[in-house]
């Protein structure tokens, strides 16, 4: 069953202001946090096993720890950026509830004791970047930002930056060297952005999910929150869902909760006469499941890492027998070769190779050994570069190839698509 | 000229917005394309002027990010994304289209300055697939006969 526990008022249209939020009892948990100490704050996240929402699933209290302690000025950067590809819940998020965020933000703020945060929007996103400045307006003129904050002593600052279209600036160096100004490039890890962030300062970036999700843990309590999820994946998630299925949506289901169910009942399952041929369970840099997979998969960390994928950032693409894999892939690879920022020689070529060999296949002109080198450059481009998209290029295209062989060897023979009327993937483009 | 005195007073007071002076240049280039639709040469030289900063910081930063336009770009700048979701739903097909009856070459201006059309990556309204956006505005679920109102209402 779909919960309401993140998006619980997201029917109200009030909710987004100021008076509506409250009038749910927004702000009551930035006080109660008030009264915590900050170290208590990420003990109590910690516990609570709240995992990063943002793509790589690193537990937020864990990663707050890591910030030194050497009396430095410290930033917190809101990941808003959502170019994964499949993904659309932040948008929801940050439209219907600024202030959800914004309250999650200042708990956090409290906690890693940060004085100034921003909220990194993608600049496609610029109805909601306004949603958002008029909400820190409302926050700012009723005393929640600014100095002295509710009278706790605690003072911070927040605003929000437009990217410019880049997906590379999701990742979080990437994004740090955008709102440092320069091109949006990532920087060599270690050291990490809890030590050497934002202008060489201590800096922690959480998604937008992950910081509004805080708040829930302090309202509730680690015991509360924990009651939806599993063991190593606790709370609920937000699914964006899209693709060969009755009802694309946002749907917030508890973590652990099946793939199948989250189709057939959620969603209201394929469409006429269809039958599911994959899954991308969470962005198109995850690796794909077959069908089989998918119908035994279950919506958590734990589960999608044992099949060799990934939760990411929970964008479920529905792919029913009408697709063509070869084309599918196609598509995914000239994004990722159009979004490599060209620092590392493995990514920057490899992704320049293996989209040629994909559109090699596609317009008809592919040989076997096409499928295999597709297969070994993708090998050879995992886990050697500044940042990981080199590995997202990668792993989806050695899972298409090795689930979905059949399709690109019928491609290379025949000189067309396996799947019937897929127009588009013969037509070489 | 780039700038209006408008829009030189809004980047003036971008500049010290921020902790760094260069975190304007994003803010400042996107205030010359809402002035006059896009990028060129000559306004990065004078962004430089008005901004005090190097005019190769600046371009560096256009270059990098496609939400700028570095070339002439119509009145409406039709971006048709064609990700996966999108491309499912035929949205490639539709570009095409649109870029048939437009007469035109992705990333030309029409004859009568109104459109320029670019094929983009994910806009993160995938479960209204296929989705274009017309500068910020969003246009979803469509199909041949939305895109043939939508043209005809632009055209007014
Ligand atoms: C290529 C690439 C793109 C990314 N894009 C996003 C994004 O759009 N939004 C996001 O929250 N995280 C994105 N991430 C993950 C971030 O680097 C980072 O792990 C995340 O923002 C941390 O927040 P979390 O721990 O709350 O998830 C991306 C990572 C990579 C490698
Ligand atoms: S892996 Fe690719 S995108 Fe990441 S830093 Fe290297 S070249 Fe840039
Ligand atoms: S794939 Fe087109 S909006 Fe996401």
């Amino acid at each position: 069953m779909a919960v309401q526990y993140l998006t619980e008022h997201y029917d109200d249209k009030d909710f987004v202001s100021l008076k509506g939020y409250k009038a749910k009892g927004g702000y009551k948990d930035l006080e109660k946090a008030f009264k915590l100490k900050p170290k208590e704050i990420i003990e109590m996240v910690k516990a609570s096993g709240l995992r990063g929402r943002g793509g790589a699933g690193f537990p937020t209290g864990v990663k707050w720890s890591f910030l030194p302690d050497n009396g430095e000025e410290r930033f917190l950067l809101c990941n808003a950026d959502e170019g994964e590809p499949g993904t659309f819940k932040d948008r929801l998020m940050m439209e219907k509830a600024p202030h959800q965020l914004i309250e999650g933000m200042l708990i956090s703020a409290f906690a890693i004791n940060s004085k100034k945060s921003y909220i990194y929007i993608r600049g496609e996103y610029e109805y909601v970047a306004v949603i958002l400045e008029k909400a820190l307006k409302e926050a700012y003129d009723a005393g929640l930002l600014g100095k002295n904050i509710l009278g706790s002593g605690f003072d911070h600052d927040m605003d929000v930056y437009r990217g410019a279209g880049a997906y590379i600036c999701g990742e979080e160096t990437g994004m740090i060297s955008s709102l440092e100004g320069l091109k949006g490039q990532p920087k060599l890890k270690p050291p990490f952005p809890a030590i050497k962030g934002y202008l060489g300062k201590p800096t922690i970036v959480n998604n937008v999910e992950t910081l509004a999700a805080v708040k829930y843990v302090i309202r509730d309590g680690v015991d509360a929150f924990r009651k939806y999820g599993t063991e190593k994946s606790a709370g609920t998630k937000l699914f964006s869902v899209s693709g060969d299925v009755q009802k694309p949506g946002n749907y917030e289901v508890p973590l652990g909760y099946p793939l199948k169910d989250l189709i057939e009942k959620e969603c209201g399952g394929l469409l006429p006469g269809r039958k599911l041929k994959a899954v991308i369970p969470g962005g198109s840099s995850a690796p794909v499941l077959n069908a089989e997979e998918a119908y035994r998969a279950t919506m958590d960390y734990e589960c999608l890492a044992e099949m060799g994928s990934m939760l990411g950032s929970g964008a479920v693409i529905i792919i029913d027998d009408s697709n063509c894999m070869v084309d599918l892939l196609h598509v995914i690879l000239h994004f990722y070769h159009h979004e490599s920022c060209g620092q590392c020689t493995p990514c920057r070529e490899g992704t320049g190779w293996i989209e040629k060999l994909s559109r090699k296949i596609v317009s008809g002109s592919g040989r076997l050994q096409d499928i295999d080198l597709l297969d070994k450059v993708a090998q050879n481009m995992k886990g050697r570069t500044i940042c990981a998209l080199s590995d997202a290029a990668a792993l989806p295209t050695i899972s298409f190839v090795a689930k979905f062989r059949d399709e690109f060897e019928f491609f290379v023979r025949e000189g067309r698509s396996k799947v019937k009327g897929n127009i588009y993937a013969q037509s070489a483009h | 000229m780039a700038l209006t005195e408008q829009g030189k007073e809004y980047v003036k007071k971008e500049l010290d917005r921020y902790e760094s002076r260069l975190s304007a240049i994003i803010p400042a280039l996107y205030k010359v394309q809402e002035e006059k639709g896009w990028i060129a040469k000559e306004d990065i030289e004078e962004l430089s002027r008005v901004m005090d900063l190097p005019a190769s910081a600046i371009q560096e930063v256009a270059t990098f990010y496609t939400m700028f336009n570095k070339k002439p770009t119509g009145k409406y700048h039709i971006q048709v994304c064609c990700n996966v979701t999108c491309a499912m739903k035929k949205g490639r097909e539709l570009t095409d289209y649109i870029l048939k009856k437009l007469d035109l070459e992705e990333g030309e201006v029409s004859n009568d300055g109104l459109f320029t059309v670019s094929r983009v990556e994910c806009l993160g309204s995938c479960d209204t697939a296929p989705v274009l956006q017309v500068n910020f505005d969003y246009h979803e679920n469509l199909d041949e006969k939305k895109v043939d109102l939508l043209l005809d209402q632009l055209r007014k």
